[in-house]
């Protein structure tokens, strides 16, 4: 793999950042409203109840957390739309560069992204609510690699579902992860879900996270099952990655054979 | 001429489902040769073109770019082969130098900030070299396409209609910064065109693609009076409207 070249696709969306500013408000803008309103709520709920669990390290941890899911998956999708709506996919495809390296690049931006948003509400959250994201301590690595890996799954099958319906399928791409915090079981434990949707949210790498999540806010330890736990969900990421890497193949390989990426533009669909 | 093969199309054919593109096409380009690639709109021109940059599969037949299949060496070719088409859009949301930035690293340039100046002088683009391309002329936008069809010093460039949206004066300009080009580097092109004097002026040998298959081929200087035609812009249109009695002569 060409890191030069994936470093080209990553520099392309920084220059976009650094010609039009207005960018950077999708970058920040929703993680901080997510971070204030929920904030509030969370301390108004703390303030009525005299539960000993900490429903401001629960609710404000979850918040922190899933707003990177959605950047890093949000972020691949909308660079990679950058390239559909300047109809770039020819000069960029006849180019050397390979669908690894392309891949590569866009998720590089969203890392990048999804990183400096996250920091940002971090120390709103600390500043505003006396949030502490680090309470849980070094289980903060293995739970940001699992909704890492997750979310890159979302977002390269998204840009695979874009790339193979056309432009118009974007608006599949924003909802998504409103969809996925159901079954993903961000703000309530699994339990909370019917029977039968409980066996979904077992599906999502997401649901291993917020659950392990929440047992090491209540019980302040490490529980035995905690490790299994989450290799689970790490596991699972893995498969969905590799599925949504083969299926984005899949389509390009597809968009090959019936002259998609020499024509792909809005106006084409 | 260089005498290298350059590209070399053996029987190559597109179908989209019942629609055949192009049709059992063979020829072959050298280095420091110009091959004009003409024939009405649909006659499969981009078809080819597409075909050989490797964006889109052929269903029978191959292409060879220096000896090297492109199917199974696409990215080592891509090194070597370049493109500019009216079709294919710069990002018009950066400007002139970031876009030849970007497309220098895709393409591994070495020096890449010196060859970036070399080519803003080389293609009058020095003062826009921090204008957004959307904010281009298309004769400018044309321009930096070219720049950016040669960042790489390609061995192999293909040129869809590369002079389509300029005034007489820049098409003369940009024809002969090709032509400059080409004698210098030994580089072979393959130029598509609808506009046949500039074909008759730049290239060395045509191919006239009718229904997706050559029915003409030669040098174009000589080819209308070997049809009884007054020049090649007749011949065009004879193509174009009787391309079966053409392939009965």
């Amino acid at each position: 793999m060409g890191l030069t070249r994936a470093f080209a696709v990553f520099l392309r969306q920084v220059f976009l950042f650094k010609s039009n500013p207005t960018r950077l408000t999708s970058l920040f803008l929703w993680l901080i409203i997510d971070i204030v309103q929920w904030g509030f709520i969370s301390k108004y709920l703390g303030s009525i109840g005299q539960s000993t669990f900490g429903l401001i390290t629960a609710i404000l941890g979850a918040i922190v957390l899933w707003g990177f899911v959605v950047r890093i998956q949000q972020g691949i999708m909308t660079s990679f739309l950058e390239d559909v709506w300047s109809q770039n996919f020819v000069n960029f495809f006849a180019s050397p560069l390979t669908i690894v390296e392309y891949l590569s690049g866009l998720v590089i931006t969203s890392i990048v992204t999804s990183l400096a948003g996250f920091i940002m509400v971090v120390i709103i959250a600390g500043v505003a609510f006396g949030y502490n994201v680090f309470t849980v301590g070094l289980m903060l690595i293995p739970f940001m690699a699992i909704l890492l890996i997750f979310a890159m799954a979302m977002g390269i099958f998204i840009s695979g579902v874009i790339f193979r319906l056309g432009p118009s399928a974007e608006w599949l791409g924003w909802p998504i992860p409103l969809v996925l915090s159901i079954f993903s079981c961000v703000f309530y434990p699994v339990t909370t879900l019917p029977t039968a949707l409980q066996v979904i949210a077992r599906l999502i790498p997401a649901s291993y996270v917020f659950e392990s999540l929440r047992h090491l806010i209540s019980a302040r330890a490490i529980s035995p099952g905690l490790g299994s736990h989450l290799l689970l969900g790490a596991l699972l990421a893995l498969v969905y990655l590799a599925i949504a890497y083969m299926f984005f193949i899949r389509v390009y390989r597809r968009n090959l054979e019936n002259g998609t990426i020499a024509r792909f533009s809005a106006e084409a669909w | 001429m260089t005498g290298e093969t350059a590209l070399k199309i053996q029987q190559l054919t597109k179908d989209y489902g019942p629609v055949r593109a192009v049709d059992h096409i063979s020829f072959t380009i050298e280095g420091g040769s110009i091959m004009g690639l003409l024939g009405p709109n649909g006659a499969g021109k981009s078809t080819t073109i597409n075909m050989i940059l490797g964006i889109l599969r052929p269903t029978e037949g191959t292409i060879e770019i220096f000896g090297k299949s492109m199917v199974s060496h696409r990215a080592a070719i891509s090194c070597n082969v370049n493109f500019a088409a009216v079709y294919a859009h710069m990002p018009l949301n950066l400007t002139v130098r970031q876009n030849l930035r970007i497309f220098g690293l895709l393409y591994g340039v070495k020096r890449l900030h010196e060859r970036i100046d070399e080519l803003l002088a080389q293609f009058d683009l020095v003062k826009f070299a921090s204008t957004k391309a959307g904010l281009l002329s298309s004769g400018e936008l044309s321009r930096l396409s070219l720049a950016k069809a040669v960042i790489n010093s390609p061995r192999l460039l293909l040129l869809d209609e590369p002079t389509a949206s300029l005034d007489p004066s820049v098409a003369e300009i940009v024809r002969e910064t090709i032509k400059d080009y080409v004698t210098q580097t030994g580089t072979a092109v393959l130029w598509t065109s609808h506009n046949m004097r500039e074909i008759e002026a730049v290239c060395d040998h045509v191919l006239f693609l009718s229904h997706g298959s050559i029915l003409l081929e030669g040098n174009p200087r000589a080819l209308p009076s070997e049809y009884g035609k007054g020049d090649l812009e007749e011949l065009f249109i004879a193509v174009a409207r009787e391309p079966l009695s053409l392939r009965e002569e």
